[in-house]
């Protein structure tokens, strides 16, 4: 899922010659306290059994009671939404200035 | 321990105050927000439905809406996933784009937008 996510996003990069990888200092500040917050949420919510994970399609590696690849998913997520945000603010621009 | 749907909305209002009152980047006024959104959220039915649908997340029925077995649409859930996913997704991404747009004033000349 999370591949097929990144499959979809990367290339918007490319695309639409967008420089938010060329920024990873900028991108970590951005990332990281969201991430942070979110992944206190999903420890918490988990650890109260709110929601859980299916040991047969997780990795069995856990951090807290996680799967690893749930702590991806918070690198991965805001990652897909800022580029999407910044290949939309360049169609519109683009649009803006014909 | 307060219900995922109770923390859900939390997360959403935190989110538009974030932006609107901390971050002061105000994205929730502006058509390229909601554009990327509507973006996302499709994607995120797509992307949830998978994990939800097949069962690799799955919720206490005393933390969400529903309260039965998992249903593409009804009883709480869209697309196999509860809708408390969607106000946690949308607080996740706004949270996150509200950041990048203000860490990217503070280190250039703001840009109209």
């Amino acid at each position: 899922m999370l591949a097929f996510v990144l499959v979809a996003t990367l290339p918007l990069h490319r695309f639409y010659g967008l420089r938010v990888l060329r920024q990873p200092l900028r991108l970590l500040a951005a990332i990281a306290p969201v991430a942070a917050l979110f992944i206190a949420w999903d420890l918490m919510a988990a650890a109260s059994g709110q929601w859980h994970f299916d040991p047969a399609q997780t990795f069995a590696a856990r951090l807290g009671g996680l799967p690893l690849e749930e702590y991806a998913f918070f690198v991965v997520i805001p990652l897909a939404g800022i580029l999407t945000f910044e290949a939309v603010t360049v169609v519109r621009s683009r649009r803006r200035a014909r | 321990m307060i219900s995922y749907t109770v923390a859900a909305g939390v997360a959403v209002l935190v989110a538009v105050l974030a932006d609107l009152l901390v971050l002061r980047t105000a994205l929730v006024r502006s058509r390229t927000w909601w554009t990327a959104y509507g973006i996302v959220v499709f994607f995120q039915l797509l992307t949830n439905g998978w994990l939800t649908g097949r069962g690799i997340v799955r919720y206490s029925d005393d933390a969400i809406l529903g309260s039965g077995p998992v249903v593409f649409l009804g009883d709480g859930r869209i697309a196999y996933a509860p809708v408390e996913d969607l106000a946690f997704g949308f607080a996740l991404v706004l949270m996150s784009c509200a950041a990048w747009v203000w860490t990217g004033a503070r280190t250039r000349p703001p840009r109209g937008r």
